[in-house]
């Protein structure tokens, strides 16, 4: 059966558009702002959102986003947090994932975290750190389940090991738009396309572009060539310099209107 | 000699396991540098050419082999087993960290990469590597916790001596762990130009087989002067345990000798069951930390914690995955020193030898008269002396109350 996710890139192809998929950590700034900002996102048009798993040492995150994981751990953000988010954002409508470093995981036990996934009605599970090498018991755990394992390619990644990592994504194949961590920068790189172009040589799975996507500008771009367009870092440094008040959230529905738009416009 | 070759055959495959532990678990950004680093240790080590220019180094620039101290006075106070010390804090740049980053460096040069960065948390890998830099004509960058360079400053001056640049990391805990953070990001972000100088045998593979590869000229040389001055093999051989280089350095090559004791000491803080230590075996769990499967001091949630120590070079809470490993199969043994029970050790060396000991060797100083207590008077004693003490003279006023 499908995944949610996977209808939703059927859809976006049927509509000769990217999806827009937008990404917040469980607890930002507390879990019950979390879920009114993950509301205004998908009321601006986020097609499917990425749940982040604040954990303690995020070597994939730039300065916003470890800040933001610092103060919802401190809030006492864990996997509660992340389930119950995830399922109000499913039932709120969007196709939903869970992005987290596997130190969670594996701690929460991998089998039950997938379960747990499913239970919440969610369409599966972005692993920044897994390697393919160390990803054999998980892939064996989640081989009956519904749920969607992807994996993180980079502008670095080889050809041959391009074909490996992509081989066992599905859902979306992330591809680093860059060599770096997570953060809004002024444009997107050349390397994003180059990467996405490479990947398309191997797999026919749509493939998201994260890191450096900001402003619907970039958004459009992106859109050209990559079937979806993730944004996390603009959305938490809005709620960071507006807090979660009325003019906040109407900024974070603002700025998803208009990434939606750029996404619809880049072809 | 059996337990001179490189590869002891502990880890299973060319992906870095021992046993459940190692691997890696980075960023699919930093594989194809890791992958790179691999294949150059690899024919490093079995390039003559690089193996005589680094023992070349080892002989001219850190004054290896190192010598071995039998430690008479100090033995009187530890059941009188007999004490040796392998001095690795009589290395050019004060301890052990030295064997590694000269290794490292070399490999940067036959990598044809020009810009070096290293976490440091006493300061003690931060300023060797901030001297293989300066050796090598290599651009030094430093990531060092903001707590740490206050509690070592002295290092902090010696390393922009050297003309490395060093980073105060206000992240996190301010201390190690977010330094090897830190350090994590601008490799994934400068990896084209950038050899990340990973001081201690945990990170991703190949580091904890590489960094060992490198620090077993410790046990090497230290098996053969045991040998010949006393004629036979040590009891026990005894080092301190942070991420676990020194100790990996000086055990490795006794692996295959089993009568001989490996026993690492950790850093027991104020005390295990106060939660405030870094005693990642004794008190921690199998988890993943900093790219590679190990024991971890993490919550429920598998998030890290704190970590806590006197010893600002024990301050971390992961440790390297074949201790891991070595702990699991029951080859060698982990404790617990507390902070007080490490100062006194430190002390006691420094009034019956005439050596002041780093803090962190305190700690295996301070295993030495419990274990010789326990082995009694014929009993011989290898300890690992991996750095000195002169970094820490300001702590260790301030623990004795002496006036500075």
């Amino acid at each position: 059966m499908p995944t949610p996710l996977e209808e939703l890139f059927v859809k976006t192809k049927s509509e000769n558009r990217a999806a827009l998929i937008g990404y917040l950590p469980a607890g930002f700034p507390t879990q019950k702002d979390a879920k009114s900002i993950v509301k205004s996102m998908i009321d601006g048009g986020v097609d499917a959102i990425e749940i982040g798993y604040p954990y303690s040492d995020p070597v994939m995150d730039g300065a916003v986003i470890q800040a933001a994981s610092e103060q919802a751990i401190s809030n006492g953000a864990g996997a509660e947090e992340v389930f119950e988010l995830l399922k109000m954002s499913v039932s709120y409508g969007a196709p939903s994932v869970v992005m987290s470093y596997w130190s969670p995981i594996e701690k929460y036990g991998s089998a039950k975290f997938a379960s747990s996934i499913s239970a919440a009605g969610g369409s599966g599970v972005i692993t920044p750190d897994l390697t393919i090498e160390e990803s054999n018991q998980w892939a064996n755990e989640t081989a009956n389940m519904s749920i969607n394992r992807i994996y993180v390619v980079a502008p670095s990644t080889v050809d041959d090991r391009l074909s490996k990592v992509t081989s066992q994504c599905s859902g979306f194949i992330y591809a680093a738009s860059l060599m770096g961590v997570t953060g809004a920068r002024s444009s997107v790189s050349i390397n994003a396309k180059l990467l996405v172009d490479r990947i398309r040589k191997f797999s026919d799975t749509p493939i998201a572009v994260g890191l450096g996507v900001s402003t619907k500008e970039q958004a459009m771009e992106v859109a050209k060539y990559a079937d979806g367009v993730i944004v996390g870092s603009a959305f938490i440094k809005i709620i960071q310099e507006n807090g979660t008040g009325r003019s906040g959230l109407k900024k974070i529905k603002y700025l998803a209107a208009s990434l939606a738009e750029g996404v619809r416009n880049g072809r | 000699m059996a337990s001179d070759k490189i590869i002891t055959g502990i880890e299973s495959t060319l992906l870095g396991h021992f046993g459940p532990y190692g691997g890696r678990f980075v960023p699919e950004a930093l594989i194809a540098a890791l992958d790179e680093l691999s294949a150059a240790h690899i024919s490093a080590q079995s390039d003559p050419k690089f193996q005589s220019e680094l023992a070349e180094l080892h002989r001219t620039y850190t004054g290896r082999p190192s010598i071995l101290t039998e430690a008479k006075r100090f033995a009187e106070h530890a059941g009188g087993a007999r004490i040796l010390l392998k001095r690795e804090d009589l290395n050019h740049t004060g301890s052990h960290k030295i064997n590694n980053v000269l290794g490292q460096a070399l490999l940067t040069k036959r990598m044809g990469k020009k810009r070096i960065i290293a976490e440091t948390g006493a300061g003690q890998h931060g300023v060797a590597s901030a001297t293989a830099a300066a050796l090598f004509g290599l651009e030094c960058v430093v990531y060092m916790g903001e707590a740490d360079t206050k509690r070592q400053a002295l290092n902090v001056a010696r390393m922009k001596l050297l003309g490395a640049t060093v980073v105060p990391v206000t992240q996190g805990s301010k201390t190690l762990k977010d330094a090897i953070n830190e350090a994590m990001r601008d490799w994934v972000t400068n990896v084209d130009t950038t050899h990340y100088l990973l001081g201690t045998v945990a990170g991703p593979h190949p580091f904890p087989t590489m960094v060992r590869d490198f620090q077993r000229i410790i046990g090497v040389e230290a098996r053969s002067q045991v040998l010949e001055l006393t004629g036979k093999l040590p009891d026990a051989v005894l080092a301190c345990v942070g991420g676990g280089s020194n100790a990996i350095g000086i055990f490795h090559p006794f692996i295959d000798d089993k009568s001989v004791r490996l026993i690492g000491f950790e850093a027991g803080g104020s005390g295990l069951e106060t939660g405030l230590h870094a005693a990642t075996i004794s008190g921690g769990s199998p988890g993943v930390l900093h790219g590679t499967r190990s024991y971890v001091l993490q919550d429920k949630d598998g998030q890290t914690v704190e970590s806590h120590s006197i010893s600002a070079g024990l301050d971390y809470p992961g440790v390297g995955p074949e201790h891991a490993y070595l702990n699991d199969i029951g080859r060698a043994e982990y404790r617990p020193v507390t902070d007080d029970q490490a100062m006194y050790a430190f002390s006691l060396l420094c009034k019956t030898e005439g050596i002041i000991p780093a803090i962190e060797t305190a700690h295996a100083l301070a295993g030495a008269l419990e274990v010789g207590n326990e082995l009694g008077k014929d009993a011989i004693l290898l300890i690992n002396l991996s750095g000195r003490g002169d970094k820490d003279v300001q702590t260790a006023a301030e623990y004795f109350g002496l006036p500075l």
